[in-house]
């Protein structure tokens, strides 16, 4: 009876042959999420509050935004992100601010009453939260 | 022989005494989010009726620990989460206890794998979301160091006062 109480070497098959076979389908699981679509589906423009285009965000594409005040915004979609590259707007703001891919992520450009968004897909996994 | 009816009364301490492993586990916080990461302790019924009695009783014991525990302080969903790991976790440790080849240990430690692969699975029937599987090595991972732990505890309390008292 005390033989089957006592730990044996051949216990160690057990988290050894479990952890690889884990990790493996792990791997094997994990290697398709990556390559897919991690971002949002699409890019979502509004200009004074009305929805003025809604393009996908895995197509790439540049379009020139009319704003209201007579002020264009130059908006890029490549690889993924979405990007105001240029605006003569008096601030610029919408062109510093970073490219965009998550979901509820957006550029705002203030003079032109232009916001940009992305809907659809997933949450950002690193600050969901701290937006 | 030992009598039907202290065998009875035995089973069914051992029952109420599950009960109360399970309900303390209930107030240990899930660790870092993980769904179904748990201690098992009531685990360490079930390997320690395996070894002094066998694998039918160990199986009612189970099954009526988890019922009862379910329906007194979870919920339905609960209740089959934990029966999906139970059975997995129930059925490989047998298998690998009658095969005689592993300790304790190992039969154990496979027992907790399983448990929280078995969640797994019926999680992925209920959240209908595939990357639950990347839980998946840390489940196991976690699954062994409890298995272990929970060995070691069954271990012990069968050297200790296991066959004298209940024989």
């Amino acid at each position: 009876m005390n033989k089957v109480l006592s730990f044996r070497k051949a216990d160690l098959i057990v988290p050894v042959a479990a952890v690889f076979l884990s990790v493996i389908v792990f791997l094997l699981c994990s290697i398709p999420m990556m390559a897919g679509d991690k971002g949002g589906k699409w890019v979502v423009i509004t200009v004074s509050g009305e929805e003025y285009a809604t393009l996908p965000l895995n197509e790439n594409r540049e379009l020139v935004i009319p704003g209201e005040n007579g002020f264009d915004n130059l908006l890029i979609i490549k690889d993924g992100y979405a990007d105001i590259a240029e605006a003569n707007c008096p601030d610029k703001i919408c062109v510093h601010q970073r490219k965009i891919r998550y979901k509820g992520e957006t550029i705002v450009c203030l003079p032109n009453r232009v916001v940009v968004s992305i809907e659809g897909g997933e949450e950002g996994d690193v600050d969901a939260v701290s937006r | 022989m030992r009598s039907p009816g202290k065998r009875i009364a035995f089973l069914s301490m051992l029952t109420a005494l599950g009960m109360i492993l399970s309900y303390i586990e209930s107030f240990i916080p899930v660790l870092y989010g993980v769904p179904g990461m748990k201690a098992g302790l009531g685990n360490i019924l079930v390997v320690f009726l395996l070894y002094i009695y066998g694998s039918k009783e160990a199986l009612v014991v189970n099954i009526l620990r988890i019922t009862l525990t379910a329906l007194l302080f979870g919920n339905l969903y609960s209740l089959v989460y934990s029966l999906a790991g139970a059975a997995l976790s129930f059925a490989v440790m047998v298998i690998i206890k009658e095969s005689d080849f592993l300790s304790c240990y190992g039969v154990s430690m496979a027992g907790g794998i399983a448990h929280n692969i078995g969640q797994i699975i019926v999680a992925l029937f209920l959240v209908e979301n595939y990357r639950i599987i990347l839980y998946l090595p840390i489940l196991v991972i976690s699954g062994c160091i409890t298995g272990a732990g929970i060995a070691f505890i069954a271990a012990n309390v069968i050297k200790r006062i296991g066959r004298r008292s209940f024989f």
